[in-house]
């Protein structure tokens, strides 16, 4: 249902998230994020452009980890939402905890 | 036939019975009075005919009374059946003793050398030789026949039929019939041998039953002899002074059956005889069937692993007839297990270590190629008993399990025979303990249904089954879940005479623990109410109260009312529940309020309420309010497309004027119209109310 991938770009790291994520897949959603925060790295860009659907579970993995990347000083950007998937996270509140930006180049100004 | 199939079995006994004893007192009367008229040389008062057509009929009685009595009998086992040859041979043989005893005890006396005496004794032997040759018959074909094919019982008919046919051909003295008699005979005694070959019966009697089956059979012989002797003495006897009773070495049936009996008996005889060295073999085999089968069976659920390696060792050992063995299991991050049989543990590691000394790789521990003859490796490790081993891996889904190891204290103890069948169990064993595992997974998958269901309907009883009514408002609402079990939630609450609190909420995530955090939420709810708090202030403490309760990524969205029906005032606020549709009657329009907010349970902290905003609204006459949870907005129909929030709008403003009942009903028609299907992937909640 999903497909999940990790690649290091300059000086940050891009998971790339195709497919649909619902209660099942949300499981490898979370070990992705669960092993980007344990490697110890800063900077990340969460690439959305090919994630068509997520589940209220999906957005749950993404709400555990705002304490943690906040503690740990991570900064996470995700960018390429459709519009759909966009109204999902804006209807539950979450575009105001997260970092979310329309295109890479964008989110890339973000991540610094 | 069709008559006979009438009666029951009992019947046609009793029936057959009587028949055959009124025909022999016939036969005998008829057969006396002629041998008594034509040695006094007088008329015969009785038809010559009589006395053959009495036999035919009482031979015929008896066929159909054993045919009854041994055909029909269900579930005999051959030596039982060899037992009844045995048995009805030794009754008619002590009556037949009886009768010479009687005729020695009159010695050279008048009476002896009667030759009407003479005959009532022969006769009486001919009809104890007809019963015990007929019983026999039918046991015999009962041998014959089993596992027949068709061809075999094709010709056994045609055989049992010629035989009968004969008994009318006795009745018949057609003259140019009887020319044919002796090719007749000749003909119905090839059939015998032919059908003689058929002996599959006794490879299926062990050792012991195949003694028995000798010593009965020859028994029977000795029965068939003896009778066929006394009776041709006799009738050579009566012979002597008359030729016109009934002779049975005239009787085509009566002599083919003869030969017939003693053939099978004879070649049932010595098969057995050539049988008996390899018995035991054919009982090896029958028990490997029979431990194979225990195998495959102790997948039943009160069986356990354990148990398919118990039976494993133990059918393996008494297969291959080995002095010991083991079954060493893997056990991943522990130490492995041993099911042993003669022998220590201790033993199996100096073996084992030895066997690994010598560099013989993979044969107890994990490889591909099995038999390797390790004989020469053990006799080397010194006090040890054991000279021979085998070792099998056992394997699940191509991961091994363990091992099996099998020892015998002579040298090369294992053939390939035994590799072989070893190999096959080891096989069976690891698809037995697979078939075990899958089915555990399939109880543990229903279990788990089991309480679903169980949640589901914990989660439907938490919703209200009246909604508060208020002459300002009509309120109605629909809940329907998926398979799974949801956490859809709404709920009124009445805080004072003018006043009530409305929610609804969703829950994140499916299944038993979405339905326990919906009842926290109820609780939330009913406690929060009572307080008559503002919206932003109920989201707040509800917000702060499931921070302590909900798992880290779980989360409830919720809408909180206040409709106040003095004011005429909507007081509400979202926390990342679905916007809610406002269908204004005076504009005729329906819009999405678009305040802001934040999931319940996502921000555990202080910082919550600054992410809520409050919004409120007046209400007029006609005005309609529709709350709904996600499953209604992202319903999918076959394409993938959502119902979505415009298809919803405009719902809404089409059917506005209709009572709020209809609305729900329109739209869960629409909804369902739409998807195209019964089932739903999600929950549909819908809480409609128009304004008065």
């Amino acid at each position: 249902m999903v497909d999940i991938k990790r690649l290091q770009e300059e000086d940050h790291d891009v998971i790339v998230i195709i497919g649909e994520v619902d209660a099942s897949s949300s499981i490898e959603l979370d070990n992705a994020i669960s092993e980007a925060v344990k490697s110890g790295k800063k900077k990340f860009l969460v690439d959305c452009t090919s994630l068509d659907y997520i589940s209220s579970a999906g957005l749950g993995v993404f709400m555990s980890y705002i304490e943690e990347f906040k503690r740990n000083d991570i900064n996470l950007v995700i960018f390429g939402l459709n519009d759909k998937v966009a109204n999902v996270f804006e209807i539950l509140g979450l575009d105001q905890l997260l970092k979310i930006e329309g295109t890479k180049e964008e989110a890339k100004a973000l991540l610094g | 036939m069709a008559f006979l199939n009438m009666l029951s079995k009992k019947a046609i006994i009793r029936l057959t019975t009587l028949l055959a004893i009124i025909t022999w007192v016939v036969l005998v009367f008829g057969d006396l009075s002629i041998v008594f008229s034509t040695t006094h040389n007088l008329k015969p008062g009785i038809g010559r005919e009589i006395p053959p057509i009495m036999l035919s009929l009482f031979i015929l009685s008896l066929f159909v009374f054993y045919k009854y009595r041994i055909e029909k009998a269900e579930s005999i086992n051959f030596v039982d059946l060899l037992w009844k040859v045995f048995v009805t041979g030794l009754i008619t043989t002590i009556v037949s003793l009886f009768f010479r005893l009687f005729l020695n005890l009159l010695g050279s006396t008048k009476l002896a050398e009667n030759v009407i005496f003479l005959d009532f004794i022969y006769l009486s032997n001919l009809g104890l030789i007809s019963a015990f040759l007929i019983s026999t018959f039918i046991v015999w074909k009962r041998l014959i026949l089993y596992q027949k094919s068709k061809f075999l019982l094709t010709a056994w008919q045609i055989f049992e039929y010629s035989l009968l046919f004969s008994l009318l051909y006795n009745v018949l003295p057609i003259p140019a019939v009887q020319d044919l008699e002796e090719y007749y005979s000749a003909l119905l005694v090839l059939m015998g041998i032919f059908l003689s070959a058929n002996m599959k019966w006794v490879a299926y009697l062990n050792f012991k039953q195949k003694w028995k089956s000798i010593l009965l059979i020859a028994l029977a012989m000795f029965y068939l002899g003896y009778f066929t002797f006394t009776l041709f003495n006799l009738a050579d006897d009566i012979g002597e002074s008359t030729t016109q009773f009934t002779d049975f070495r005239s009787n085509v049936f009566i002599l083919a059956l003869i030969a017939f009996i003693f053939i099978y008996a004879l070649f049932s005889l010595l098969v057995i005889l050539f049988n008996l060295p390899t018995s035991s073999v054919f009982e090896q085999k029958l028990e490997e069937v029979v431990n194979f089968q225990r195998l495959s069976q102790s997948i039943q659920t009160e069986q356990n692993e354990e148990r398919v390696y118990d039976i494993l060792l133990e059918s393996a050992v008494s297969t291959v007839f080995a002095d010991a063995a083991w079954i060493e299991i893997i056990r991943p991050g522990e130490s492995n297990q041993f099911y042993t049989q003669g022998i220590s543990v201790k033993e199996i590691q100096n073996i084992k270590q030895h066997i690994s000394d010598n560099n013989v790789r993979g044969i107890l521990d994990q490889s591909s190629d099995k038999t390797i003859n390790l004989n020469k490796y053990l006799s080397t490790l010194k006090g040890s008993r054991f000279r021979s081993i085998l070792a099998f891996p056992i394997y699940v889904k191509n991961q091994q399990l363990g091992t099996l190891a099998l020892l015998k204290d002579v040298t090369d103890g294992f053939n390939k025979e035994m590799t072989k069948i070893i190999d096959t169990f080891t096989n069976q064993a690891g698809i037995s303990i697979e078939n075990f595992r899958l089915l555990s997974e399939a109880l543990e998958n229903e279990r788990y249904k089991e309480e679903l269901k169980i949640a589901k309907r914990v989660q439907s009883s938490l919703l209200p089954k009246e909604l508060d009514h208020d002459g300002d408002y009509d309120m109605v609402a629909f809940s329907e879940a998926a398979d799974e079990v949801g956490g859809d939630y709404y709920d009124t609450y009445r805080v004072s005479r003018n006043k009530i609190a409305l929610i609804i909420s969703d829950v994140s995530g499916k299944g038993t623990s979405a339905a326990f955090h919906m009842s926290q939420m109820k609780g939330i709810f009913h406690s929060f109410a009572q307080l008559d708090l503002s919206p932003k202030e109920f989201l707040e403490k509800a917000n702060q109260a499931l921070s302590q309760c909900l798992d880290k990524a779980s989360f409830i969205t919720t809408s909180y009312f206040v409709i106040n029906s003095t004011t005429k005032t909507v007081e509400f606020a979202r926390a990342g529940h679905c916007p809610t549709l406002f269908y204004d009657a005076q504009l005729k329009k329906g819009t999405y309020f678009q305040n802001k907010g934040l999931g319940l349970g996502i921000l555990r902290n202080g910082e919550f309420g600054n992410y809520i905003q409050t919004n409120a609204f007046q209400y007029k006459r006609d005005d309609i309010v529709v709350l709904y949870t996600d499953g209604v907005t992202e319903a999918k129909n076959v394409q993938g497309d959502e119902f979505g929030y415009e298809r919803l709008q405009k719902f809404i403003e089409k059917v506005s004027a209709l009572s709020v009942q209809e609305i729900q009903q329109k739209l869960i028609n629409e909804l369902y119209e739409f998807t195209g299907t019964k089932s739903i992937d999600d929950d549909y909640t819908t809480l409609i109310i128009k304004f008065n």
